[in-house]
């Protein structure tokens, strides 16, 4: 059958997997070993994205400490936490929600502690430890938290998911896992709009069961 | 976000020098500040750091605990001479907020965390007495379900938030500030101000002061207390009305009581009246009703706040229902 | 053969989410991005007076401040009529300097980083000159008018008013629903870049063809110059159907300042200008015989609209389907008020429509003393009221007989205040639930590789529904391929055409392209074989031919077969593909919905007036289902949204600011984790051979259609009190 042609993927490289521009088309890969993707965009922009605003004369030296990497920045001391991560450090894992620290979905861990990262400026966290999701997962191994997440379907649209998981993995390490209605409370700092309570409590009692 | 220039305090008196400047502000958790500077309610030009201080000790001391102002919300709630002597601290605490926010927010800063009160924080749009003296109030006529009905005056409705401060307000805890003067004290209860004619000010903390300990007296009443939090949601919301109580229970009588409200006023409501209808009596749910129509006396409610009078009186006699018969 | 279809497979995009990988629109950080912020007006109706920019102009790091004075205007691109998706085509942004709510655009400031921006968009000042303003639905009631919406504004047969006057047993409410807002987790946020005349917008969208073909129109450039993306989309539930003012702003600006431009909406600004759920005032009047059966349903009522959009709240669609009665009269009207446009959010119409019906219906129970299963079963409809078209499934008894038996219903004494557990006051109810099952026009494209591997694409989105992995298992079944083997690609107006994802059309619309794409494809494999001398099957009949694991089998004798990638290496082929677009059939013989009951327990503190849900069971009937755990997680979030809906969710609105009050996640209060305890989901089979290609009905809405009214009829069963306005809030309880 034809397709009229703006129905039609004018897009050539259907059969070159090395292109990374083909990847960069990839959203749902059904493939259990696919590789890691790259930014769904045009590939170059994460190795721009570290560069300060163009010299601001407000800006002030802050050193972030992301996932065991030192990052030296000069940035506008207004900046969260949040935005330092997201805008400067291309760490986009990390979601902005509200801004007003009344959704979790910002949560990161500072100095082994979850904190909402969009209520406090990166200034403020210079030389701390700071972990976000993408601090997770290591050599390619998930968190026992992640992959519970998965198995447990503890999200939907996933856009709460990285503060969720922040969350469960401070959680785990705080002990309040006892009960379903002890983790229900001390994860209501995180709220899903989609609705995947029921999976996220089940995958932090499979996570915390799996400690013990 | 307005512009400001940011300064790491190393030491108090540092603190008190760079926080003494026109225009600046000290910062601890940030939890409050930083979303007030978000929306330009809050515009300092100095932002002073002040976690460098220290101040984050929970301890026993001659009377009480000491709790320092830098002291972080959970870390307090979970603190076994906390939990132990003061159980209404750490149940108020773990009734705030969330275990993020919890994480972040000092002691000190729950006690100078501002009213949520929407025509303040996000319709800047509309007047506001607090955020802009003299302007009116757009919550008087407007939408006031979440307003005070104790403590109001014609300038401002605007509910204190802190769940902290309730407790404190009840138990006799006293604050200790230090400034350019050195040290003073000031009696929890009347830390916060009434609104009355100047909403805008809010607290008897001086400009440079900062907040450095919290001093909780030991009482009978302070081990055998409670806080009761009622709000629509299950977590993570404001008190649309709360109680602290206090009891100390002999012989099937009432030797001493402390009583304070939240949710309902404009600042934490310590309410003397219902104590002394408690005092003396034996706990029954006729003396707790009594205590409760006294602790409501006055109270005035808006268009859509009435609920809260009962909401809190009803709040109270269950909370004071249930701690006396946990000491039964 | 192991199935594919129907089993709990994990989510395909899952690791991208649990990794922080997926990118979402606004973490397209493309070099040399600029950010706009917008400034947004502070009176409901008027017009704009002047706007004083020195102070941001002057400020570090502005590049631009556009308003109407500098924009140019953009046509009015005809709305849905047009294929077009601007919710505000009546009023482009900037176009004049007119103002028609609070919180509406009326300048945007571009700067070289988000904190310059967002500094001095506090700058600008804005001066109107206000007109009176039109803000308390309830004070214009009379000047409600009929607008033609989805479903016609009224319908109407038999005589309903004569047999509801003479019905021995009536029951006449009113029922109000207030404003609520989607709340999703991700604000609307997009990204936009011009190359000459070519477009590239990395947006949240449920609906990137519209927005392209919108985008096209509104800036004057062939639709094959615009390409629009959205991979991943946090949360939408209706509010990201349409081009919302801040899309066109950041295309606008990026033309403009001839930079990429980025757009978050912040929390506060997207309740004011990305739609809502209208506030509506319902009457529903029941008149029934003494034995319960239903002779006159009456619904009829009014919700919030505006000028500059379209929108109108269908809310009576599901009483003229829903029960079996000879006289009905439905009619929705709007009030056009001086308050932002609402929009679809989740089961638009038929969500706050039975709330209001299954109210009613429980009134209707307690006024008759008959059970609430027994009154809906009586009036079962056994096929469609609204057309008289059979249905093409129903299994509603089935989902009454199921949920109740797992709820224990038998176990409910009927008399309010009747059960207790120590202090609570216990409360058992229940509710039906509908959705109809929408289908639209769709392509799709399968290309199966020489290693056996397929990519299927259909440029469809996934706001977690679980589209990428359902669609994966389609094709996968369908062309008897490993689930493992199969990318499904979507979310890009360069991969073949998909309707809006929202309705719950999307696996009836697009799962029927990719099952016949796949079809095809296999099709043509097993044509190339059967014709090959070289190979095992040839000269076999293709429909004596079974596809499985990666290989064509002759059913009739399965010694003799080979690999789908043996065939195309023989062939010294790379690639086979098919592309298919597919149509609902017009004329369709029969009616087609899902359908639901749902059963809640509540404990209600009878002294402080506090609800809180201890349980739903709830059974659905939706066809096939192709995924269980995805299906199970839509289901989940319906009703919890449901829960929400029913006790916390309300959207304040000042009367005399015209603003909406409680603006940010704190006061707009959604349900949290602790809110939600058990949920059990019931998925009751239904083999649907009318409905589409698929069977399956779409299960996205249904989820939270009845939650509310059953909450609503547990509480009155608990406490005797029975609350017509949402959410039954301490207050309506003491």
């Amino acid at each position: 059958m034809t397709l009229p042609p703006c129905y039609t993927n004018p897009e050539p490289d259907d059969e070159s997997p090395a292109d990374p521009s083909r990847r960069s088309f990839v959203i749902g890969s059904a493939a259990a070993t696919a590789a890691a993707l790259i930014s769904p965009i045009l590939g170059a922009a994460p190795a721009t994205a570290e560069t300060p605003p163009k010299s601001d004369p407000n800006a002030v030296a802050v050193v972030l400490d992301v996932n065991g990497k030192r990052h030296e920045l000069r940035l506008d001391p207004r900046t969260t936490l949040l935005d330092a991560l997201r805008e400067h450090l291309d760490l986009t894992g990390t979601k902005k929600g509200c801004d007003q620290g009344a959704c979790g979905a910002c949560t990161v861990l500072v100095d082994g502690k979850r904190i909402n990262s969009c209520l406090t400026l990166a200034v403020m966290n210079s030389g701390k430890a700071i972990t976000t999701i993408e601090g997770l997962a290591s050599n390619g191994r998930l968190n026992p938290v992640q992959a519970a997440f998965i198995r447990n379907d503890g999200f939907q649209c996933g856009y709460c998911t990285s503060g969720q998981i922040c969350s469960a993995v401070a959680l785990l390490r705080e002990g309040h896992t006892h009960s379903d209605d002890e983790i229900r409370e001390w994860m209501s700092g995180n709220i899903c709009r989609c609705g995947a309570y029921p999976g996220i409590v089940a995958a932090i009692r499979e996570a915390a069961n799996a400690r013990v | 976000m307005h512009a400001f220039d940011y300064v790491r305090a190393k030491d108090l008196s540092g603190a008190i020098t760079s926080g003494s400047r026109p225009a600046a502000k000290f910062v601890a958790g940030g939890t409050n500040l930083i979303d007030l500077m978000k929306s330009e309610v809050e515009r300092p030009a100095h932002l002073v750091d002040i976690n460098g201080l220290g101040l984050a000790a929970v301890e026993r001391v001659p009377g009480g605990i000491r709790i320092g102002a830098l002291a972080r919300m959970n870390d307090v709630a979970l603190h076994p001479l906390v939990q132990q002597g003061f159980p209404a601290i750490s149940q108020a605490l773990l009734a705030s907020a969330s275990p993020q926010l919890r994480n972040m927010a000092s002691i000190g800063g729950n006690l100078m965390q501002r009213t949520r009160c929407t025509y303040f924080r996000e319709l800047t749009f509309a007047p506001c007495n607090k955020r802009d003296p003299g302007s009116g109030c757009a919550a008087m006529e407007g939408e006031n379900r979440t307003h005070a009905v104790l403590g109001t005056s014609s300038s401002c409705i605007a509910t204190h938030p802190s769940d902290l401060a309730v407790v404190l307000a009840a138990l006799d805890a006293v604050i200790t500030l230090h400034g350019r003067d050195g040290e003073r004290k000031v009696m929890a209860t009347d830390f916060h101000l009434l609104p009355g004619s100047t909403p805008h000010v809010e607290h008897a903390l001086r400009h440079g002061e900062v907040i450095t300990a919290v001093f909780v007296p030991d009482a009978a009443h302070a081990s055998h207390s409670s806080y009761l939090k009622v709000r629509d949601r299950s977590e993570f919301e404001f008190a649309l009305a709360s109680a602290a109580v206090g009891l100390e229970l002999s012989g099937g009588t009432i030797r001493s009581a402390r009583v304070a409200l939240g949710g309902v006023g404009t600042k934490p409501w310590r309410s003397r009246e219902a104590e002394r209808a408690l005092i003396g009596k034996s706990p029954a749910t006729a003396t707790f009703r009594d205590a409760a129509e006294a602790a409501l006396t006055g109270a005035i409610p808006h268009e859509q706040n009435r609920f809260k009078i009962e909401l809190a009186k009803r709040t109270l006699v269950r909370s004071l229902t249930d701690l006396a018969g946990g000491a039964a | 053969m192991i199935p594919i279809i129907g089993e709990p497979h994990d989510r395909v995009d899952g690791r991208q989410k649990v990794t922080g990988e997926a990118r979402y629109a606004a973490e397209n950080n493309l070099p040399n991005l600029a950010y706009a912020v917008l400034v947004t007006s502070t009176i409901p109706a008027g017009s704009i007076a002047a706007i004083d920019a020195a102070a941001a102009k002057s400020a570090p790091g502005v590049i631009s401040v556009i308003s109407h004075l500098n924009a140019p205007k953009l046509p009015d691109t005809g709305g849905q009529q047009q294929e077009s998706n601007a919710a505000e085509h009546h009023h482009m942004p900037f176009s004049d300097d007119s103002v028609h709510y609070v919180g509406q655009a009326v300048a945007a400031v571009v700067a070289d980083t988000f904190e310059h921006a967002t500094h001095a968009a506090g700058l600008v000042r804005v001066n109107y000159r206000p007109t009176p303003a039109r803000i308390v639905m309830e004070e214009h009631r009379s000047d409600a008018k009929e607008r033609q919406g989805n479903a016609p504004a009224t319908f109407s047969k038999g005589d309903a008013e004569g047999a509801l006057a003479s019905a021995p047993v009536k029951v006449d409410q009113v029922y109000r629903i207030p404003y609520e807002h989607h709340n999703q987790m991700e604000p609307h946020a997009l990204v936009a870049a011009w190359d000459g005349d070519r477009l590239t917008v990395h947006d949240s969208a449920q609906n990137i063809f519209t927005t392209r073909q919108t985008l096209a129109k509104a800036f004057g450039v062939p639709t094959e110059s615009v390409r629009v993306m959205s991979p991943f989309v946090g949360g939408a539930f209706g509010s990201k159907g349409s081009a919302w003012p801040h899309v066109f702003i950041a295309v606008m600006a990026a033309r403009m300042v001839r930079r990429p431009v980025k757009i978050a909406l912040t929390r506060r600004q997207a309740y004011f200008s990305n739609g809502h759920r209208p506030l509506t005032e319902q009457r529903v009047a029941l008149g029934a015989t003494a034995d319960g059966k239903l002779v006159a349903m009456i619904h009829e009522g009014i919700g919030q609209t505006n000028t500059v959009c379209d929108y109108v709240e269908g809310f009576t669609s599901p009483t003229r389907s829903m029960y079996a009665t000879p006289n009905v009269r439905v009619a929705h009207r709007v009030v056009e008020l001086d308050l932002p446009s609402p929009t679809y959010m989740r089961a638009p119409g038929e969500n706050p429509g039975m709330y209001a019906l299954e109210s009613a219906m429980d009134e209707m129970a307690y006024a008759l003393k008959i059970d609430p299963i027994q009154l809906r079963v009586l009036n079962h409809a056994d096929d469609d009221p609204a057309n008289g078209k059979p249905w093409s499934s129903k299994s509603i008894k089935e989902c009454y007989a199921q949920g109740a038996e797992r709820f224990g219903w038998p176990r409910r004494t009927s008399e309010p205040r009747s059960m207790r557990d120590g202090r609570q006051l216990i409360g058992l109810g229940m509710a039906s639930a509908t959705y109809p099952s929408h289908r639209a026009p769709a392509s799709a494209r399968a290309v199966m590789h020489r290693d056996g591997n397929v990519d299927v694409s259909s440029g469809t989105h996934e706001m977690g529904m679980g589209t990428a992995t359902v669609m994966a298992q389609l094709a996968a079944e369908t062309l008897g391929v490993p689930f493992e083997r199969v990318t499904f690609r979507y979310g890009d107006t360069t991969l073949p055409r998909a309707p809006i994802s929202a309705g719950s059309l999307t696996v009836a619309s697009v799962g029927s392209a990719v099952f016949a794409a796949s079809s095809q494809l296999k099709r043509k494999v097993i044509d190339l074989a059967t014709a090959d001398a070289s190979s095992p099957l040839n000269g076999t009949d293709p429909n004596d031919i079974d596809a499985a694991d990666g290989k064509l089998t002759l059913k009739s004798d399965p010694s003799r077969g080979e690999a789908y990638a043996a065939i195309l290496r023989r062939h010294y082929l790379d690639t086979m593909d098919a592309a298919a677009d597919e149509k609902p059939e017009p004329n369709d013989p029969y009616s087609a919905r899902a359908f639901g009951a749902v059963f809640a327990e509540v404990g209600v503190d009878p002294d402080l007036g506090i609800v809180r849900v201890r349980r739903i069971v709830a059974a659905f009937a939706g066809g096939r289902i192709l995924n269980a755990k995805t299906a199970r997680s839509q289901y989940h979030g319906g009703i919890i949204q449901g829960i929400g809906m029913a006790l916390l969710e309300q959207t304040h609105l000042d009367r005399n600011l015209g603003a909406f009050t409680n603006v940010n996640l704190a006061e707009n209060l959604v349900p949290v984790n602790a809110d939600v305890r058990s949920i059990d989901v019931i998925l009751v089979p239904e083999d649907d051979p009318h409905v589409n290609p698929i069977g399956a009905k779409g299960i996205g809405e249904i989820g939270i259609v009845g939650v509310a009214p059953a909450i609503a009829n547990a509480v009155y069963h608990a406490t005797g009190k029975r609350v017509r306005d949402l959410p039954i809030t301490i207050e309506k309880l003491l």
